[in-house]
């Protein structure tokens, strides 16, 4: 029972897509150049983007690769770019207190745990009976805009803050 | 032809024939595109032959500038980060090749059926201006990694407007899967005439006329072409790569400019179909079979004439300055495609 649960090509791929999701998280803190270890985000990012696609989710999985490799690492590589990107090793990359990083990530993994455990515990995905089919756009656009179309109003308005804020720090006059 | 796409074959099959119709669907306008546009059509618009020597009217020019460019010999700058000057082109080239496989070319024959296919082309196309930006990083060059931002930059402001764009197609359409575009445009009626369809150029003439703009800015092509200005820059993000990878990268982009031509065509002329009212079909599967092969052609002619648009553009106007390209994104394009989703929602309630 569980080696017939264990050897379907979901699993096989999500342990393939895991495995290379933990090299590149440890190399992105060990790498010694702020680019590479940018580019080894990006693979974790997309690996998180496979994982979804490999649950069915496709439009959460599209919205992590236009989001994160789209947008948040190309910004991110764009502004290291501009101010300090050299080719080669950088030595003075390493904080000299980053064993103090161990038991905040211990931490947030614990809490992060606890938070899922608590909040999804008891729901089971539904019996999947060979092809799982995705969720429409349409219901997941009601189920946004429909009990959480406050919050997302409140967000965008979080994001115009922001826009305005580094618009008054970036003016000249 | 339906057989050949449908569930007769094995799944290792139909996988084999649809990356191998995905190869074709990227090379084969890439190669089209150089030849009759950039070697023909740019000499004839400056009074002069073009290539004329390789094979009948210079028809074989395309293999004597591969076999070029493969003997050229592969140079990597001594202090260029060599790994990662690699992969770049490479990056590049595989944006363009998850592009196309989201594209119709008629009722069965698809790559992938994607319900948010106008989504996925979004963020994948997002995906080569990382390409590009490590590109001009590596090379360890100035002019490569002024280049690669003036390209970010770009890249960024004006795939803001190109998704503004599209929003209004989405609107009119109702929905995000490219096929359900092209349904919903031959299936439509124009004031209860369904002799054309409804395409939705007429319609979303100024969304057409954004997402073309954006396109152009989007392919780096002249007067968008402000990251591989040569007068200024060498030749911006591309200046260190030599023979088969300066290849790579120049095949990308005329493949790119193909696969948004047929993106392009799916979203605002009508996609692979005729007016489904011509033949009596009121759905997708009544659509008779042999659309799986005069689909592709129609989509081949409608691609052609768009690319027709961006190398004429290309070849007419000077290069924008690039704080007037940035103007131009963010002060016109961007205001104006939010009036037009804003009067294509008002008319989509109201009518």
């Amino acid at each position: 029972m569980i080696a017939t649960d264990l050897l379907v090509a979901q699993n096989v791929g999500f342990g393939i897509i895991s495995l290379l999701m933990i090299i590149g998280a440890v190399r992105v803190v060990t790498v010694s150049n702020v680019v590479h270890a940018a580019l080894w985000l990006v693979i974790v990012l997309s690996g998180a983007a496979a994982q979804y696609l490999l649950l069915s989710a496709e439009f959460v999985a599209i919205t992590q690769v236009l989001v994160y490799v789209g947008a948040v690492m190309v910004l991110f590589l764009f502004g290291t770019m501009l101010t300090r990107a050299r080719i080669g090793a950088e030595s003075d990359l390493n904080n000299k207190n980053w064993f103090l990083g161990i038991p905040v990530a211990l931490l947030m993994l614990g809490v992060m745990s606890y938070v899922i455990v608590d909040g999804f515990g008891s729901e089971r995905l539904i019996e999947n009976s060979g092809d799982m089919q995705p969720i429409p756009i349409q219901v997941i656009s009601d189920d946004i805009f429909g009990p959480y179309l406050l919050p997302f109003w409140a967000l965008s308005f979080v994001l115009l803050v922001a826009v305005i804020g580094a618009i008054v720090l970036a003016r000249k006059d | 032809m339906s057989a050949l796409l449908a569930a007769d074959l094995p799944y290792w099959v139909q996988s084999l024939l649809r990356v191998l119709g995905g190869v074709v669907a990227v090379l084969l306008p890439a190669g089209a595109i150089v030849y009759l546009f950039l070697f023909k059509m740019m000499s004839f618009m400056q009074s002069r032959l073009g290539p004329m020597e390789a094979g009948p009217y210079g028809s074989m020019q395309l293999f004597a500038e591969v076999g070029k460019w493969l003997q050229k010999e592969d140079i990597t700058p001594e202090r260029a980060d060599r790994v990662i000057f690699k992969i770049a082109p490479l990056v590049v080239l595989a944006s363009t090749f998850l592009l196309v496989a989201v594209v119709p070319f008629g009722p069965d024959a698809w790559f992938t059926n994607f319900e948010a296919g106008v989504f996925y082309m979004l963020a994948v196309s997002s995906v080569s201006v990382l390409g590009i930006l490590i590109a001009g990083w590596s090379s360890a060059n100035k002019y490569s990694l002024l280049g690669g931002l003036r390209a970010a930059g770009q890249l960024i402001a004006y795939e803001l407007p190109m998704v503004l764009a599209v929003i209004g197609v989405i609107i009119q359409a109702g929905t995000m899967n490219l096929q359900g575009i092209v349904l919903a445009q031959n299936t439509g009626e124009m004031f209860g005439w369904n002799g054309l369809g409804n395409p939705y150029i007429l319609t979303q003439f100024t969304g057409f006329i954004i997402f073309m703009i954006a396109v152009q800015a989007e392919l780096t092509q002249t007067p968008f072409d402000m990251p591989i200005a040569e007068s200024e820059l060498v030749s911006g993000y591309m200046t260190e790569y030599s023979g088969f990878r300066f290849l790579t990268f120049f095949i990308a982009e005329f493949a790119t400019a193909g696969v948004f031509s047929f993106i392009a065509s799916v979203l605002f002329l009508g996609g692979w179909g005729v007016p489904f009212a011509w033949f009596g079909w009121t759905d997708i599967d009544s659509v008779d079979n042999w659309m799986n092969v005069v689909g592709p052609l129609i989509m081949f002619g409608k691609m052609m004439l768009l690319s027709f648009v961006i190398m004429w553009v290309r070849f007419s106007y000077p290069r924008f300055r690039e704080d007037q390209l940035q103007r131009f994104a963010w002060k016109v394009l961007v205001p104006v495609s939010l009036v037009n989703i804003m009067v294509t929602a008002i008319l989509k309630v109201a009518l």
